[in-house]
């Protein structure tokens, strides 16, 4: 794995937003994030809506011009090209939608909107279409028989199995997954989970996973880089990031994610209120006014995001001035051990009362 | 309809099944039944044919209490909500059972005593929370109206009463807020605006439709502990319809496990979570993600069924891996496997 197949670096969206007759200001959707992909790896993009996780991975399908920054693919930069190039770059990288029904036109046959893609990219002759739409098919676990059927005459998971057959179909190397399960319930959650674990170990494909639950990313992906407004402000392997995070956006995001089991006790850190706006968000750490661990020094320095150790990075300035051996007290007068830190209503909240 | 009625923890069931009865020593706080659900049957009737949506659920929910309903899409769950309130809409149909709130048949009361009854004492909230509320009204103008109906509150005292409500479910200048339209509030302050509604009447019972689906985790569990808190600081019993096992974890006192419009089983959340005896249930509990895992999901295999071709039998038959004759020919009545743990599986003594 020594050249990534997808390397970011300092990707930016910014929109410009009214704001009085002359007056322009930025909405910034993406800042500075840069991230790596090998063949055969699941990234995962984390964040609450609003993150900036879908931008990112639109403008990395040049479905959106980044603002700045460069997104190559196998070495190539796809920022720098033309429109009709990145035609030609699309069959490597395709993109599996949150709503398996509506990502797929009502009134065409699904088997075909599988064919489109081989029709348009001539990856088959049209002798060979009906066999490779079957083949794609059996791939993704649906019969010959669903191949005439209509969206709206499957179930939620064979909808998103034919979302996932029409992106195999040009034989990407990467797949975007944008909350690819987040509309199907828990027991065909579980079918595609599965199904995506195994059509990446068969094609060696590269996933890039956006999603904001903590537990399907566990389960799928090596490595997560967890966004905030705009921002990467953690990035490491799965287990790590989620058991000993380095960020305090981090922290919570685990704190808040339901428990697994009635009598599980789970640190709690409550964020207060909602995010920031994304309008000229400053140069310092944006989650300062959320933050139970925010110091002075928090919103006096920029917030980068700096490696830690060779495998992990974080944007907290507190945790790059005061950790040693990975290991993090904040300390203070923020008691950690079992508390609810602060929540909306500054109130200490116990837990569930069973036990 | 059932070898075994509904087995609730309050008061008033003993005739109905004794030996339950003298067995069930420990209701959760509270005691009396705030509400009863008896063989509640549902149709939707469509001019070709007409499909059984519900098929005779019984469930209670007893004072401060809080009952979830897990299932997923087309169990039934919001149907079993919708009709509580008599909201359900053609081509719905309630076709039999009852619905016993505070001594009252809700099933048997007139349009204009139902409306007195909705808002006043049994509130709902739904899934999407802005969608819920009208964009042309402020929460000002909703929330004081809410009050002049329900409280004859007017003018300064209603205007008071609402900021109290709103600064209750944990907004942060609840001024403001009154004069904010729904499409200037985020997500989970207009479920908190929607929560503060449905508070205004000082409802005994709340029903909660998918409350946190459409939120983000870190709001999902402020909303969760809100929930929590007015069952301790409001006695509130509440039903909370979920899809979400995590979240059934995090609040619930009992939980009813609904599939293809019965419920399957009910027992206090640690026993469905430490003892699951369907094999739905514990199909449900081995398929969701979870942090602690890595590896392989266990999934449940094949479709939630279709109810215009509802299954003989039982209705989870055709999924389940341990499914025999008797399984795919006869409906399987309610069993209780201890106090206040009901199980609708006729193998379920073989695999215990």
């Amino acid at each position: 794995m020594s050249e990534p197949l997808l390397d970011v670096i300092g990707l930016e969206k910014r929109y410009a937003v009214r704001s009085g007759v002359f007056r322009h200001r930025d909405l910034v959707a993406a800042d500075d994030v840069s991230l790596t992909l090998s063949a055969g790896e699941t990234l995962a993009l984390v964040g609450e809506s609003g993150s900036g996780k879908s931008t990112v991975g639109r403008c990395i399908l040049r479905l959106e011009a980044p603002s700045g920054g460069c997104v190559r693919l196998d070495g190539t930069d796809i920022t720098e090209l033309e429109e009709s190039d990145v035609r030609r770059l699309r069959p490597e990288m395709q993109m599996v939608y949150q709503e398996p029904l509506e990502s797929l036109n009502p009134r065409h046959r699904v088997g075909k909107l599988v064919a489109e893609p081989l029709v348009l990219h001539g990856i088959v002759g049209k002798t060979e279409v009906r066999n490779r739409v079957v083949e794609l098919f059996q791939l993704v676990g649906l019969g010959e028989e669903h191949v005439d059927r209509y969206a709206h005459a499957l179930s939620g998971g064979q909808q998103q199995r034919v979302g996932i057959a029409r992106a195999l179909a040009t034989n990407p190397k990467l797949l975007i997954l944008d909350e690819p399960t987040s509309a199907l319930d828990v027991s065909v959650e579980a079918q595609i989970l599965n199904l995506l674990r195994d059509l990446q170990r068969r094609l060696r494909l590269a996933y890039l996973f956006i999603s904001h639950d903590l537990a399907v990313v566990s389960m799928l992906a090596d490595r997560v880089a967890v966004m905030y407004l705009g921002q990467i402000v953690e990035t490491g392997p799965t287990r790590d990031v989620l058991s000993n995070s380095f960020h305090p956006y981090t922290r919570a995001l685990v704190s808040a994610t339901p428990v697994d089991h009635p009598r599980q006790k789970k640190l709690r850190i409550a964020l207060t209120g909602e995010p920031a706006s994304p309008i000229d968000p400053p140069a310092h750490c944006r989650l300062v006014p959320r933050c139970p661990y925010a110091e002075p020094v928090c919103s006096a320095v920029a917030a980068e995001l700096l490696p830690i150790d060779s495998c992990r990075s974080t944007r907290c300035v507190r945790f790059q001035q005061e950790h040693c051996d990975g290991i993090w007290d904040p300390g203070g007068d923020v008691p950690i051990q079992d508390t609810v830190i602060r929540s909306t209503e500054s109130e200490v909240n116990e837990l569930k009362l069973n036990d | 309809m059932r070898a075994v009625p509904a087995t609730g923890h309050g008061g008033g069931r003993a005739s109905l099944e004794p030996d339950i009865a003298v067995l069930d020593q420990d209701p959760p706080a509270g005691g009396t039944d705030v509400l009863r659900i008896n063989d509640l049957r549902v149709e939707f009737r469509f001019p070709r044919y007409s499909v059984e949506v519900l098929a005779g659920i019984d469930l209670s929910v007893g004072s401060g209490e809080i009952v979830g309903i897990v299932g997923e899409s087309g169990s039934g769950k919001s149907v079993t909500a919708l009709s509580i309130v008599g909201l359900l809409q053609r081509p719905g149909f309630v076709t039999g059972g009852r619905i016993d709130f505070a001594g009252t048949d809700l099933l048997e009361v007139g349009a204009d005593e139902m409306r007195a009854i909705r808002g006043n004492r049994i509130s709902m909230i739904f899934q999407n929370p802005r969608a819920s509320l009208n964009p042309v009204f402020s929460v000002g103008k909703v929330l004081r109206e809410v009050l002049r109906v329900h409280s004859g509150l007017r003018g300064g005292a209603a205007t008071a009463r609402a900021v109290e409500l709103l600064a209750d479910v944990g907004l942060f200048d609840p001024n403001a807020v009154l004069r904010r339209y729904p499409h200037q509030l985020s997500g989970g302050m207009a479920q908190r605006v929607m929560i503060a509604l449905a508070l205004a009447s000082s409802p005994q019972l709340l029903l909660a439709d998918e409350p946190t689906t459409a939120l983000d985790v870190t709001i999902q569990y402020q909303i969760i502990q809100l929930l929590s808190r007015l069952r301790q600081e409001r006695n509130l019993a509440q039903i909370v319809i979920t899809h979400n096992l995590g979240v059934i974890a995090e609040l619930c006192d009992r939980v009813a496990v609904m599939y293809a419009g019965t419920i399957l089983e009910e027992a206090p959340v640690e026993r469905i979570f430490d003892a699951p005896r369907h094999p739905y249930t514990q199909g449900l509990l081995a398929a969701r993600a979870r942090t602690e895992l890595t590896g392989r999901l266990e999934s449940i295999p094949g479709q939630v069924p279709d109810m215009r071709n509802r299954p003989p039998g039982c209705p989870f038959s055709p999924r389940c891996p341990h499914a025999g004759d008797v399984c795919r020919t006869a409906n399987p009545a309610m069993e209780a496997v201890e106090p206040r743990h009901r199980v609708a599986c006729h193998r379920w003594t073989e695999l215990a």
